[in-house]
Order: structure tokens, then sequence, then C-alpha cells
């Protein structure tokens, strides 16, 4: 009778997560969870205006209202020198307003009292009198000569310019357009929408009056990095400072910046005495956190006849909002935008981005974007769409002819990325087949005899993601290594503790597989700790699909300087010499005979009780890894569309997935972030929104606007895979975070451009929603 | 987000309940399903000062036809709607309407009586009660009234029924032989207010239409009663143009609002297409098909 | 302050005095500390609140505590029967049908109460039954295979006790 072994967890096996059993019970440790003795409630008085002077505030009625223990606004901060902070992109940010609201829905005011609804009753009694000025909501808009200053306390800012930034070749650019026989253009926005975890942010700051120490707990992605800046802001002591990020309910980016709302938090806590929990309604959270894209950019491919692209040229506005605030590596000023070339041997490349201040809320780089490659990856493959729809070429056949070869990798883009390993090609091949692409042409062209409206939409898209290399990848000087440190017990359990920090991702699970590859310990021995900034090493947190390129090699290294420690022991255990010891997952045998062995728990044992004269006791290390290379997962995305010309309905009939991320160390978790990052780059593609009216009011600040896709309208996803592992990496993985996020939108959009091209439309901006479908088809004369 | 302070009461019988409101007037508001009215307190976009709760009142959540009438309870919540097989298998255009109703949770709790009383120019009971000819029973303290669903609706969350009175009762007339509706709504996900949604009751009369409702969703002001395009099928074959000129004339009744769901041309548009589709699956259910 | 209330809680009787105004998932993460019921949104559309009130799946966000008086409520924290998981909860955990875990909770309470009436639903059957709660980390596919899977395993377990009637009889 065959006994089912139970999974170790070694690398590639599917093992169930450990972090679940938790959640299943609904004893998930999230922020608003934390209840401390004396806790205070704050809500945020917030602005209803997109620009306006502030003449006076009168918080008198609100520090009437029983219950209320203090009033904060930005006179109060500005005496402590908080009312400005820091961003994370060298700008600075208003904590609470003092002069101006930049933006609607911007933070004016703070109540602290003894309940959250009392805290919200006297936050609404909270008078601001206001002198209403016009307000600034396209990046168009913000340049024109004359517009109004929007950062006028800003020294030496004299327009609402805010960088602009090349990559590439200008001239070498120039001449493959010369010789061109055809050009491209495509001019395309990628609108503005918002990461939106199920979570909203929040934190619970606890500044003991006693003994100064701050335990802050906070919806953080990057805890410890936020430690160094609440320390350079608030000017409190670094090793008085505790950042403790307890679970999360998903960030996608938007728990990366250091919002106002955690600043004036820890400075009640501090001021008052008492810990001090601020947790943000939804409506909050759309209006004002970190939000993503906003970009508008134009692109031109040059090509040659025969359908091989020559050069490309790239002009970007992004529209920044009122504070410069992106999460990005400091050099980078659009993030990795220049990776535009994306999947093909594009030897001439120009790329142009500026960006602007406008009256919103400040942000741009989040929502599982990968440092802006998501813009990127959108607008080089709608030009390719593009391209073939000129040229009347299959959208496949003109990838094929143009994708990086296989053997040119390690392959140097025209933008300096250095691509590490890729199989273009056959990710796409693995796709066609699984979608059955032939009969579906087929299909499409007796469909569109009958007047009926099919598309079949193509993305074969290239991320760059593991920041990164610290020469080149910083955020606000912080270098972008990462870190695990690893401690083995006598009794052969282990405890893994990481700069990186899950918001679902599964790190307890896959990250201790890591140590089972290395060192044999089965995964449910080990125990992983993230986000206590007191008990972890430094690391740059979770977010730009990082977590497995960087903190995954430091936890491979680490493993390894164990096991070479653990080498020794063994050697001496089993009376030999180390260079004779062989280890195979778990266990130490002398070269030849394998019966001589001795397991990892053993040596685990006598790493405390039983040393080779000269070794240190213990069996434990930590490793800050310093990655040599970005890591390059790509994929193809294939969608089948079927459109109703009455009413523009767009239906996602199927869509295919075909995904490369090197070594899947889980695959049932990489599929399940696969599965995730499709439904987001569907929601972007047809109805995710924020937008602006002229007087800068947002509309998509709720649920009611701002529509994420159920599981009604969200496709069934077909998942295929390649394996093209990383050279660099120690276990050759990638990471595959924000693959999805990443290549899909364009495939969507493709895809109904496919449906329709054939009509003349090149272009229906996200979301493409029903309304602009029947518009375009309308325009054209054949909508119902 | 979290409501302003009010008193609260259950009454235990319809009579206590009216008088309750009887003695509020303006300051109090029925708690139904509380569905449309809870989100509004917690937007404080109302801040009743008395809210009167009648979910501990029992039997009001009838349905049934009786004495040539389909008879509705002011509890009916839209899940029992979506449920019940006499609509099913007699007043599709309601089980048509009922699962398409915000989501499947919030279906749950709200009533149709509630949702009609709420009267959202983008709510679909109204516009299933126009078509269908509809009569509202409102109960005060003073006595009961019967108003028809096309004098019921104002405007934009604006009836005919005073703070003092419930609405107790709506009423069908029960469906007769070679009746048959449908109830087509735009969304743009599940839980979205339509974009543009049409209801289209049809009773044949010996292979002509005997009379026609059609009722317009999130085109208006207020669910709107497309009368001209009822007029044009009355007594008329159902053929492809007597169709075709019915859509037009309710695409003619509809006054959109261009706005992120489309342009008014677009809402227009897609009430013409939906009547078309509306009526041609009406009648194949009149015919005892579909 | 306010009103007295009576709830039954995971079949344990909860009283209190709160305010007419106190929402059913304050009353049920606050006063009893229950805080496996989450809060993800502000206008009743993402079901991170859902519970059981009599079996029904509710949106607590958008339910006074004081309607709750004299009625069951189920949360998250009543599934576990001696100790035991839940089949959902088992299927959610083997079919990895959750990553960050906060919609989690509704995500099953509302598929308990589906297979109450749907024994043996279709993929598309638990879509339509899901669309009113939000996920924004799995992309439903796996949520699906776990409903799917818990309702092989609870038919099953229907029909041990039937298949040893009829075994006896």
């Amino acid at each position: 009778m065959a006994v089912e072994t139970p999974l170790k967890g070694n690398i590639g096996d599917s093992i169930k997560r450990k972090e679940d059993d938790r959640f299943i019970r609904g004893k998930g440790n999230y922020l608003d969870d934390i209840s401390l003795p004396g806790m205070l409630h704050m809500a945020i008085n917030r602005s209803p205006f997109a620009h306006a002077r502030i003449k006076s505030i009168n918080t008198s009625a609100a520090q009437a209202v029983p219950g209320v223990v203090a009033v904060v606004t930005g006179e109060l901060l500005a005496q402590h020198k908080l009312a400005w902070m820091p961003t994370l992109s060298g700008d600075t940010q208003a904590v609470l307003a003092t002069d101006k609201v930049r933006f609607q829905g911007q933070e004016v005011a703070c109540v602290i009292a003894n309940d959250p609804y009392v805290a919200r009753d006297a936050a609404a009694l909270i008078e601001v009198d206001y002198d209403v000025l016009q307000a600034v909501v396209t990046p168009q808009q913000a340049l024109e000569p004359g517009a109004p200053l929007i950062r006028d306390e800003k020294e030496g800012q004299k327009d609402n310019h805010i960088y602009h930034w090349e990559a590439g070749d200008k001239a070498k650019t120039d001449a493959a357009f010369e010789k061109a026989d055809k050009v491209v253009k495509l001019d395309t926005f990628y609108p503005r929408c918002h990461p939106s975890p199920l979570e909203t942010c929040g934190i619970v700051a606890d500044v003991n009056p006693a003994t100064g120490h701050a335990t802050l707990y906070m919806t953080s992605q990057a805890p410890h990095a936020h430690r160094t800046l609440f320390a350079i802001v608030a000017g409190l002591p670094e090793q008085n400072i505790r950042i403790i990020s307890p679970d999360i309910g998903g960030g996608f980016g938007n728990k990366v910046p250091i919002y106002p709302g955690y600043v004036v938090a820890t400075a009640a806590s501090l001021l008052i005495g008492k810990p001090v929990k601020w947790v943000e309604d939804r409506s909050d959270n759309l209006i004002s956190t970190g939000f993503a894209r906003d970009f508008h950019m134009s692109g031109e491919l040059a090509l040659r006849n025969d359908g091989r692209m020559l050069g490309l040229r790239v002009k970007m506005l992004s529209d920044n909002g009122a504070f410069y605030a992106d999460a990005q590596p400091s050099k980078f000023r659009a993030g990795l935008f220049h990776i535009v070339t994306g999947s093909y041997d594009l030897q001439a490349a120009h790329v142009e981005t500026d960006g602007a201040y406008t009256n919103k809320a400040p942000g741009g780089v989040a929502y599982r974007c990968s440092f802006r490659v998501t813009e990127a990856s959108y607008l080089i493959e709608r030009l390719v769409e593009s391209a073939a729809l000129e040229m009347k070429m299959d959208p496949t056949e003109i990838r094929l002819k143009n994708f990086i070869k296989p053997e040119q990798f390690p392959y140097m883009s025209a933008t300096g990325f250095e691509y590490d390993s890729g199989d273009y090609p056959r990710a796409m091949q693995v796709a066609l087949d699984k979608l059955g692409y032939q009969e579906l042409r087929k299909e499409q062209a007796e469909k569109r005899k009958k007047g009926e409206l099919m598309g079949i939409g193509v993305a074969s898209f290239t991320e760059v993601v593991g920041a990164g290399p610290g020469k080149h990848y910083d955020i606000v000087g912080l270098r972008m290594f990462d870190s695990a440190e690893l401690r083995v017990h006598p009794t052969g359990k282990a405890i893994l503790k990481l700069g990186v920090k899950s918001q679902g991702q599964g790190h307890e699970t896959t990250f201790a597989q890591i140590v089972t590859e290395e060192l044999g310990i089965p995964a449910a021995d080990i125990e992983v700790q993230e986000g206590d900034t007191d008990n972890t090493p430094y690391g740059l947190g979770t977010y730009a699909s990082r977590s497995t390129p960087v903190g995954g090699a430091a936890t491979a290294v680490v493993s390894r300087k164990l096991r070479d420690k653990a080498k020794k022991i063994a050697a001496h255990l089993l009376e030999a010499s180390e260079a004779d010891i062989e280890f195979d997952h778990g266990k130490f045998f002398v070269r030849g005979s394998p019966s001589k062995s001795k397991t990892i728990q053993d040596v685990a044992f006598a790493a405390y009780t039983n040393l080779p004269e000269g070794l240190e006791a213990g069996l434990e290390g930590v490793t800050y890894y310093d990655p040599p290379n970005m890591t390059y997962p790509f994929g193809t995305y294939l969608v089948v569309v079927d459109i109703d010309r009455g009413t523009g309905q767009v239906k996602v009939r199927r869509m295919v997935a075909v995904d490369d991320c090197g070594v899947r160390i889980n695959p049932m978790v990489v599929e399940g972030q696969i599965h995730g990052g499709l439904t987001e780059g569907f929601g972007i593609a047809f109805m995710e929104l924020i937008t602006f009216d002229e007087e800068g009011n947002c509309i998509g600040s709720n649920f009611t606007d701002y529509l994420l896709p159920t599981a009604w309208e969200t496709p069934k996803f077909e998942m295929g895979e390649t394996v093209t592992p990383s050279p660099h990496h120690p276990i050759g993985a990638k990471g595959v975070g924000e693959s999805a996020t990443v290549g899909s939108p364009a495939a969507y959009v493709n895809a109904v451009i496919d449906a329709v091209g054939h009509l003349g439309i090149r272009n229906i901006d996200m979301p493409v929603t029903s309304d602009k479908v029947w518009a375009a088809l309308n325009e054209k004369g054949a909508a119902e | 987000m979290l409501p302003a302070p009010f008193e609260y009461h259950a009454p235990r019988s319809v009579d206590e309940a009216l008088d309750l409101l009887d003695q509020f007037g303006d300051e109090g508001k029925v708690l139904a399903g509380g569905q449309s009215l809870i989100p509004l307190l917690k937007l404080r976009f109302a801040s009743p000062a008395h809210l009167v709760d009648i979910n501990k009142i029992k039997d009001l959540d009838f349905i049934e036809e009786r004495d040539g009438t389909l008879r509705i309870g002011p509890l009916l919540r839209h899940k029992a709607a979506e449920r019940s097989s006499l609509l099913a298998s007699r007043y599709q255009v309601m089980a048509d309407a009922a699962p398409m109703i915000a989501d499947p949770i919030i279906r749950n709790r709200g009533t149709i009586a509630g949702s009609v009383a709420h009267a959202d120019p983008s709510g679909d009971w109204g516009t299933v009660l126009l078509a269908m000819d509809a009569e509202l029973v409102l109960r005060s303290k003073k006595g009961s009234r019967t108003v028809k669903a096309r004098d019921f609706f104002s405007g934009p969350f604006s009836t005919a029924l005073e703070p003092t009175e419930i609405l107790t009762e709506i009423r069908i007339p029960a469906a007769k032989p070679m009746t048959g509706g449908a109830y087509l709504k735009l969304e743009r996900k599940v839980g979205d207010f339509a974009t543009v949604a049409v209801a289209v009751q049809l009773r044949m009369d010996d292979g002509k239409v005997g009379s026609a409702g059609i009722g317009l969703t999130a085109v208006g002001p207020q669910n709107i009663k497309a009368e001209k395009a009822e007029a044009s099928l009355k007594g008329v074959r159902l053929d492809d143009a007597a169709i075709k000129q019915a859509a037009a004339l309710a695409a003619d009744a509809s006054d959109p609002k261009a706005d992120h769901r489309g342009s008014v041309e677009y809402k227009r548009n897609v009430v013409r297409v939906f009547t078309e589709r509306g009526l041609k699956r009406a009648s194949e259910r009149a015919r005892g098909g579909g | 302050m306010g009103q007295s209330i009576t709830v039954t809680v995971n079949g344990e009787q909860r009283s209190a005095e709160v305010e007419p105004r106190l929402l059913l998932v304050h009353f049920l993460r606050e006063k009893l500390r229950l805080t496996g019921t989450h809060i993800g949104c502000d206008t009743t559309h993402c079901g991170a609140c859902t519970v059981l009130v009599d079996g029904t799946p509710v949106k607590s966000c958008t339910m006074l505590a004081v309607q709750a008086d004299g009625q069951q409520v189920t949360t998250v924290e009543g599934l576990l029967t001696g100790g035991a998981l839940h089949p959902m909860q088992a299927a959610f955990k083997e079919e990895h049908g959750l990553q960050c875990g906060f919609c989690t909770p509704g995500m099953m309470l509302t598929s308990i109460a589906l297979l109450k009436d749907n024994p043996d639903p279709t993929d598309d059957d638990i879509r339509w039954a899901l669309s009113g709660n939000i996920c924004r980390c799995t992309g439903y596919m796996n949520i699906v295979k776990a409903v799917k899977s818990a309702a092989v395993q609870m038919k099953a377990a229907a029909a041990v006790p039937a298949a040893t009637a009829a075994a006896r009889s």
C-alpha cells in the first residue's frame, strides 16, 4: 500500500502555504486588527478643492466634540518642522497643507479622538476657508506658458516642469529613421489607475513617552527603508524606531510611499504619549495615495519593407500630480521606462521623457508596474500591433522576425540594459499551439465576411526586475541590495529572516523552499520572518518583483555559507577530510561511501555540541546580496475577444498566458501570481480609471466609480510555461510578481484593435469601455 | 465614512411603524433592506434623526397571485424574486431583472419596494413596474391610497411617497396568456449601476400586439415609460418594421446624460438596440418559446 | 449610549450596549474582537466584510449592529468545529485559493452559503455567486477550484450517513 510522502519543499515542489493556516481561520494579524491599551484614533480632514489657498482653519468646533484629544494642523506641524517631508524622488511633499492645497483630497488637518466614529464626526466639523484657484488638470496644460504655478513654495521652481530625462542614442536613431522604408506612429495614453489592494493603508504609532522608543505598526512594503526615512524626517534616533509591518492585505506598490497619515499619527503619538491608530477609508486611499501610470506616450517605429525594425523613437510625458513622489531608483527619473525596446532587436532607440506637476494626488510608480515597465511594454506592443496592421503582416510574424534571438543573449539593448537570458520564439510557439492560433484566424476570416467582430491580441513582453545592482539602483541613496539571515537550531530546525516583505506572495513558504533546496532542511521546519525591523536584516523591501531575484539570491547564498560550515562539521563527525565530503539534499557523505553519512540535523546538533577545533559554535549567517544584474522574465500572451456591434461590449473569450520566469520555486504560487496579474491587467485594460474634471474633481475615488473586476467578468486563464534560467541568479530564478500586469494590458487591447483594425481603427485608449468601442465603430460606419 | 447619530426603532407591526412615521414626519425614514439607505447614511448624504426599521414586522415578504393581481410585499428581497418560480414562469421581465440588481450579497437584503421607493433613475425595478403598468399601495396612519407607477416617480430620488407613508404593496396585473417580457441591462461590471437598461412587456392578441410596456433605466432624470413607443405597437403585427420603429421611438423618449459610461448618442443607441432585442425576446416568450 | 442588543455569534450569545449607528462589522471587530471579518471599502462593493446572518451572506458594513439583535451571525471564526477545519477552509488552502488572505473570510462564507443552496455548482455558478466579493490577488481561478473541491468533499461527507442508512435498511 503506497503512502503518499508529503513534499519536502525543494525548489519545484508545489507545497501548500504555511501562512494559510492563520488566514483561513480569520487569524491574520492585519494592521486594523491591532489594538493597544489606551489607543486613540485619527481621522483626516481633506481638501474638497484641487487648488486653493488656505485663508484660515478653525478647529474650535472639532476640538469641542467630547472624546476629541487633539486636532493637528499644518501650522502645528510646522512648529516641529514636520509640515513638509521628503519624497522618494527627491522632492518634498506636504504632510498637512499650510499655504495651499494642491489636489482634491489633500490632507489638511487631523483629529485624534478616543473613538473612530467621534474622530470622523469631529473631522467633519473643521472649518477651512479656501480661496479657490484655477486647477491644472493635464500635464499639457501644466506645461503651457502662463499656467498657474503649482509648486510656488518650492525655491527655484518657475513652472510646472519636473524633469527631463533621455536614454539611447539620438543621432543613431535619427539615422535609422532616415533609412526607413516605413515609419509607424502611435500616440497613446496609459491612464491613471490605482493599485487598490483590498486592505487600505494604516499605522498604529506607539511612541513610549518614558523610553522614547517608537514602535510603528505600519502597512509597509519596505519597513527598513521606512525606518531610516522616519529617523531622518522625524529626527527620532534610528535605534529607537521599530517598524513592524504585520500581515498585509495586498500591496501592489500602494504601500511603498510614506503617507502624511503615517507621519501625523507618529507625531501625535509622540506629543500625546499614547498609541494613535490611523486606518484610511477606501475613498481616502483612492483619492490620495500612490496612484499608477498616467503616462502620455508617443512612439515611432522605423521599419524596412520586409517588416524588420530599424529604430524606435519615444516621447513621453508623465503626470506626476502635485508632488514628485514616485518610488523609483534615484538615477532613473522615469523608472525603467527605457526598456521600451522590449523583446525586439532594435539597435537604435531614443527615449525622451518629461514629467509635470498637476493638481492631482502624487505618485505614478505603483500597481505592479516594475518601475514603469508596464508603460513601456504597453507602448512597444501597441506600436508593433500598429506596424503589423500598416504592413499587413500577421502580428506574430512581425514579432518573430524582430525578436532578439536566443543566441544573442546576453543582449545589450540600445538603451543600456543587459538582458540576461531569453527564448522569445519558444514562448510564442507554446502560446500559439495552446491557443490553436491558425484555426482562430480562419474563424476570424469567416466571421468578418458576415460582419461579425472577433479579434486575437498578441503581446510578447520582456520585463526587467530584481532591482538591483547597487552601482545603478538606489532608493533615496539606499542601495538596492537585499538580505537574508539564517540560523539553524540544535534540533535541526531553522529560522530565516528577510529584508523583503510579503503582502500575499507566499514568502513564508517559498523562501523556506530555497533553504530546503540548499541545505536539505524540510520547509515545514523553517520559520520565515519578515517585517520587524528589530529582528530582520536590512533590506529594501518587496515591490518591482525584486524579492526572488535579490532576497531569494541572498537566501540561497546564505544557505550555501551555512552549508560550507556544515561541511566542516560533517567532516569532523565523519572523521574525513572536508575535501572528500559530498552533499545531497540534506545528507553529507564521504565520496565513494554513501553509507558513511550524516544528516543536516546531525550536523546542526553538532554545531552546538561537538565541534572541530577552532570552529565557532552555531550554524548561522547573514548575507547582503548585491545582484550583478537585473533579471528579465518574459512571455507571450494571447487574447481572443468578440465584440457586440450594437453595444460595443467586448467579451474575452480566451486568454492564453505563457510565462518564463526562469526557475519556478513553487509552481503553484507562481501560477497564482500570474492569475492575479492577468486580472489586474484585465481591469486596467477594460474598466479601471481615475480621472478628473476641469476643476480637478476626482472621479474614481470610490468603488462606485473605480471599477474592479469580479469573478464574473474576469476571464479564465490558460497557462503555459517555458523555463530559461537566469544565468547569474544563484538558483536561476527571475521573479514573476509583475509579469502579468506588465504584459497583459497590451494583449487585451491588441485583441480589440485586431478585431477592428481592418476598419482602419488603430487606437482606443484604455480603459477600453463599450462606449469607446462603439464610438470607434460608429465613426467608421460599422456600428449596429 | 460613518453615519451621523440617529435614533432607531424596530416596530413589530405596520400600525406601530406608521404611528412612528407619523410622529417623526420629515425626520423619519423607513429602513427595509438598507442597501441603498445605509450607504447614504455612511456618506452622510442622508442624516435622518429617526430610522424606523420594518424588518421585524412579520408577513411582509409575500409574493402571490390573487384576484387577477400579482401582489408583492415591502420586504420581498431581490433574492426571493430571483428564486421565484412564479416570476420565472409568468413574469419574465421581473425574473430577468432580479438577478441583475447590484450583486448577489446585496440582493440578500435589498427589497424591491425599497428600491422603488428610493427611485434612483438608474434603478431597475421602477422601470420594470412602469413597463408592467403596476400600482403602488401607500399607507399612512391616516389611511391608504393607490398610485399608478407612471404617476409615482417625479424626478431623481423623488416620488409620491410621503415621509409618513410606507409602500406596503406592489400590484401588477396578473399575467394573461400570450404575454412575455424581457429586461436587458448593460452594466460595466456586476454591481455597477446600469449604463442603459430596457424593460419590455408584451401581450399578444391574435397575432398582433394587444398591449406593450416599455421602460427605460438610467437614461433620464427618472425611470422612463416610453409611451409613444408603446402606442406605436398597439394593434400591429410585430414585424421588423414595427420593432425598428418602436425602438427608434424608445430612443427618442430617452434623455441620457453624457458621462463616463458613454455619450448621449451612445446611450440612445443602446436604448434602440435593447428595445429591438427586448421586443424580439418578449415576443418569443409570449409565443411560449425562449 | 444606546440600545441593548443580544446577538448569537458563532453559537455564543453576546450582549452589548451599542449606539444605533454602530455598523455590524464594527460591532464584530471592535466590540467582540473578532477581527477575521475585514473592511475593504466604504461603498458596499468589496464584500470583505461578508458574514452569515441566519445562514445568509450579508455585507456587515451595510447592516447596523442593532439590526442583528436576536439573530444568528456566523463569522470566519465560527467555521472550525472542535478544532477541525471546515472543508471550505481546507479546500482554500489545498487549492491555493488565497494569497494575502484579506478577502478570504468573506469568500469562504459566501461559498458555504452557495453550496447549501447548490451542492453541485458549475464554474459559472460559483463565479456568479462570488460576484459580490472582490479579490485583488488571486484572479479568482483558484478560488473557483477551491469551492469546487469543497463541494466534492461536502457531497461525499453528506453521502456517508445516507450510504450507512441505506446499508442498514
